[in-house]
């Protein structure tokens, strides 16, 4: 499969699809977008790059009609227009394809699909239309599935079909790759080339460095709302793309593997769940010991079991046989959540706001959310010691850099980066011996990302054993010293992370090589419909 | 021109005190629009409403009399409503409140004495938080909505009453009025002042007191207030879901039941079929009115008993239907709701688009 057959040259020569200019977006005190200029071209793999908060959302959002812009002006192929609204973009012929997907799970995907289209087509042709286009773009479906039994990645394929089928002119992705396997992404890959060599331009949102080096033709990259420079990205390094991204050098993280480990801190013996709704995962046999010392990754595509593999270590849901999970040698199955952080253990969940931290609280009661009672004398009688409360609040911001506008902010004001590092603080704060994190660094950018993984690699050499659940790969690697992949409820044997290869890992989330049996079954459905 | 909702990064301080003052100031306003609808001076009518009971002691104690039971609800539902438990039947457990209450001076009305009163207080909150046990089972049993469950129990209650009052409670002296035998002398509140005003408002004080001291200071409050938001953070923090639905039902059924067997045993004397212009009702007017905080519930239920008192008047003076109160009254709770969203929210105008031109502003 050889991806980098793609035609680079005549790429400035191509005409002019939309030319947006001097895009300002104001939300209240804060410009998202600050005179943006983009220009893509007919046919061109266009990557929009940037940090998260950087703007690139808006600026799509402002494209895609869903949000009007404060100023500016945009030309779809030389004439000015007003994309008033979504349905306006898909007349023009802009289509995209978001990153969280909007499908109702119990309909079928030519249910989906006719949701999406202008009334009047029947279903048995709109059907054989979904089936046609998808076979043409190598993103063979199934019509007649329904959604809540496909596999995330048939999924995303369904929104792609359902932008396809309105042909357009420019087609825009963001994150597209973020909940694909490293195969599936390259199947991907080739659409998009495909597409491109019919004329349809592709605005590609990501942060995956590597892969915009490899697919794009033009980079634009965007730092505090503005464009800070453009690019041919073939011609950048990863490294080169990060430093334009951020505007300095990213801190590379320091692992040291010393092979030297501890006592098991944290043992799962054969911990099973049943599933808690009809699209929860259920987690089956899933064995597993933590060391004192070490960090274990556990890498797997969202929604393969993350969650409630969290919600069992850390007791916000409890199994069944009390000896089943044993932390720091106490056996703990059956302990609620707070018995086992008297234990030294410390959690850090996914959703940030929401599950970590309680949006309309500041940030003193978010501390008293998970610490009210680990001994930390934050309760005294029954009555709350605030100002006890407060000092904790700033050693964290001093302790680990928390950045906000006044002292002691209500949490949903904080920044995503910020927010995550407070939430991390919280529980390093307490120099936990064990901890799970469960995505320690979704949506944060690289500088906090930075410090987080190396917090983590630090307590875990000062003696905690430490379990961090990522779909970040690249997170994955710089933190783990051994890895192990979660796919659809299952564990496999966490292996030393250096004989860990990409492609091995890739096989392990789709379920040793079981979803390529899958696919060409849905292939063989689609072209007999 | 359009309006545009825009979310504030943290709540206003200065909203969560001022929405409630724009909330009685447009409800005065839509107020005196209907007022001259049905042809009557709304500047008399609101003086008669909100002014003229302020004049009188008899009417000041009245106040006392009408505002203790609605306090004392709006207490107890402040806290169901901060931890997003839906307790619409305070209406119905303040009518269970008195029912088991009355038990004592009407099955066993030998039993007098100073211990009586307390009794009869103990089993008028015993009466209120079985019957607010009900949705709060069924909602963490069944996940049945309670809105529906609690509301629905209020007509019960009320049947139930109308029941004993007609049938095994009549009082065999009464001439058959539907009414229940008049209470002793220790089964009764002891009287302040020269009207009606009773012992009975000290309950809503205290409560005040100790609900505010327990959400403001203790770490239960801060378990309703995280539950009520953001159960599943809650949850993380090691709070039960089901604990703070029968804690949150239990506490405001007591209150309400507890207001029940106060207004019969005090106010009135007796059980009648009808023993309440509406308390558990318009108390959720109160709690809301009050910003769900103890201390604003205070002066709200000053307020919403002040609405009752001056209905009345305007009924002698002006001639109005009684069913005005509960029009303003319904108008008051549309425009709390309808302005707590400027706590969150402002609200700005905005400019139609400029045409191509004028809005290249390169910064």
């Amino acid at each position: 499969m050889d991806v980098h057959s793609q035609n680079v040259i005549g790429a400035k020569a191509r005409p002019e699809l939309i030319r947006a200019s001097g895009i300002t977006k104001r939300f209240g005190e804060i410009l998202a977008n600050d005179g943006v200029d983009l220009t893509i071209r007919e046919g061109e793999i266009h990557a929009l790059l940037g940090e998260n908060g950087a703007g690139k959302s808006t600026l799509v959002k402002i494209l895609y009609g869903a949000l009007e812009q404060t100023s500016g002006t945009i030309a779809w192929k030389g004439k000015e227009v007003s994309i008033s609204n979504p349905a306006a973009a898909r007349k023009l012929g802009i289509g995209m394809v978001f990153q969280h997907f909007s499908l109702f799970e119990a309909l079928t995907v030519v249910e989906n699909i006719a949701l999406a289209l202008p009334k009047g087509e029947k279903m048995a042709d709109l059907a054989e239309r979904i089936v046609e286009v998808s076979n043409r773009y190598g993103l063979p479906l199934d019509p007649k599935a329904l959604v809540a039994d496909l596999p995330v990645g048939i999924r995303q394929r369904i929104e792609i079909v359902r932008c396809l089928l309105q042909e357009p002119s420019l087609l825009i992705m963001d994150e597209p790759t973020s909940v694909l396997t490293p195969q599936e992404a390259d199947e991907l890959f080739k659409t998009l080339f495909r597409l491109a060599d019919e004329g349809c331009a592709i605005l590609y949102i990501s942060h995956r460095l590597e892969e915009v080096k490899r697919i794009c033709h033009h980079a634009t990259i965007m730092r505090h709302g503005r464009v800070v420079s453009e690019c041919d990205p073939t011609k950048e390094t990863p490294a080169t793309l990060a430093r334009m991204m951020v505007g300095e050098d990213v801190h590379a993280v320091k692992s040291d593997h010393t092979g030297a480990v501890g006592d098991v801190l944290i043992h799962l013996d054969n911990v099973s769940l049943e599933a808690d709704s009809t699209f929860g995962v259920a987690l089956k046999n899933i064995s597993l010991d933590v060391h004192a010392g070490e960090v274990v990754g556990i890498a797997g595509i969202a929604a393969n079991g993350q969650s409630e593999l969290f919600d069992v270590i850390s007791g916000e849901r409890l199994v069944h046989e009390n000896k089943s999970i044993q932390l720091l040698g106490s056996e703990a199955g059956r302990m609620k959540i707070n018995e086992r952080r008297r234990l030294g253990a410390a959690f850090v969940p996914e959703e940030r706001l929401g599950h970590g931290a309680v949006p309309g609280l500041v940030l003193s009661d978010n501390v008293v959310l998970t610490r009210h009672s680990t001994g930390d004398h934050l309760i005294k009688k029954t009555v709350v010691n605030k100002s006890g409360a407060e000092n904790m609040e700033k050693r964290i911001k001093v302790s680990y850099d928390v950045r906000m506008s006044h002292d002691n902010p209500e949490a949903r004001s904080l920044s995503g980066g910020n927010l995550q590092k407070f939430v991390v603080g919280r529980e390093l704060d307490r120099n936990p011996k064990v901890m799970v994190i469960n995505q320690p660094t979704w949506g944060v950018d690289a500088g906090a990302a930075a410090l987080i993984r190396q917090a983590l690699i630090n307590l875990a050499r000062n003696g905690a054993a430490i379990v961090v659940i990522s779909q970040d790969l690249d997170e994955i690697y710089e933190v783990a010293d051994r890895i192990a992949v979660l796919s659809r409820g299952e564990l496999s044997a966490p292996e030393p992370a250096q004989n860990m290869t990409r492609e091995r890992i890739g096989m392990l989330m789709a379920g040793m090589g079981e979803a390529n049996s899958n696919q060409q079954e849905v292939q063989h459905d689609a072209t007999g419909a | 021109m359009r309006l545009v909702l825009e979310k504030r990064a943290e709540h206003s301080r200065l909203m969560t005190v001022v929405s409630p003052l724009l909330a009685i100031g447009l409800s005065l306003i839509a107020g005196s629009i209907m007022f001259v609808m049905i042809g009557v001076n709304p500047a008399e009518a609101i003086y008669a409403f909100f002014i003229e009971p302020l004049t009188s002691t008899w009417s000041l104690e009245e106040l006392v009399v009408k505002s203790a039971p609605l306090v004392l609800i709006a207490v107890g539902l402040s806290v169901c409503f901060l931890s997003n438990n839906w307790n619409i039947g305070a209406e119905g457990q303040f009518t269970m409140g008195a029912i088991f209450g009355s038990i004592i001076p009407v099955l066993f009305h030998g039993f007098t004495g100073p211990l009586a009163l307390p009794a009869m207080i103990i089993m008028g909150a015993l009466g209120g938080m079985f019957w607010a046990s009900i949705p709060a089972f069924l909602k963490t049993r069944f996940g049945t909505n309670e809105i529906l469950t609690s509301l629905m129990l209020v007509y019960i209650a009320q049947y139930i009453l109308d029941y004993l009052v007609r049938g095994p409670w009549r009082d065999p002296d009464g001439f058959n009025f539907p009414e229940s035998r008049l209470y002793e002398a220790d089964h009764t509140m002891w009287m302040l002042g020269d009207g009606r005003m009773h012992f009975g408002a000290i309950f809503a004080l205290v409560a005040v007191i100790a609900v505010w001291f327990m959400l403001t200071k203790t770490i239960k409050g801060f378990e309703i207030k995280v539950m009520g938001q953001t159960p599943r953070a809650g949850q993380f923090a090691g709070f039960s879901r089901k604990g703070i639905v029968w804690f949150s039902f239990l506490i405001s059924g007591a209150f309400a039941g507890i207001a029940g067997i106060v207004e019969v045993s005090g106010t009135i004397g007796q059980l009648t079929p009808v023993i309440s212009p509406g308390y558990g009702f318009t108390a959720i007017i109160v709690a809301f009115l009050g910003r769900l905080n103890p201390i604003g519930i205070l002066f709200a239920g000053l307020l919403l008993g002040l609405s009752y008192i001056g209905g009345e008047a305007a009924q002698v003076t002006l001639g109005m239907t009684d069913k005005t109160t509960s029009v303003f009254q319904g108008m008051l709770l549309f425009f709390v709701l309808a302005c707590d969203t400027l706590i969150l929210y402002k609200v700005r105008l905005v400019k139609p688009q400029p045409t191509a031109g004028g809005a290249h502003e390169r910064v």
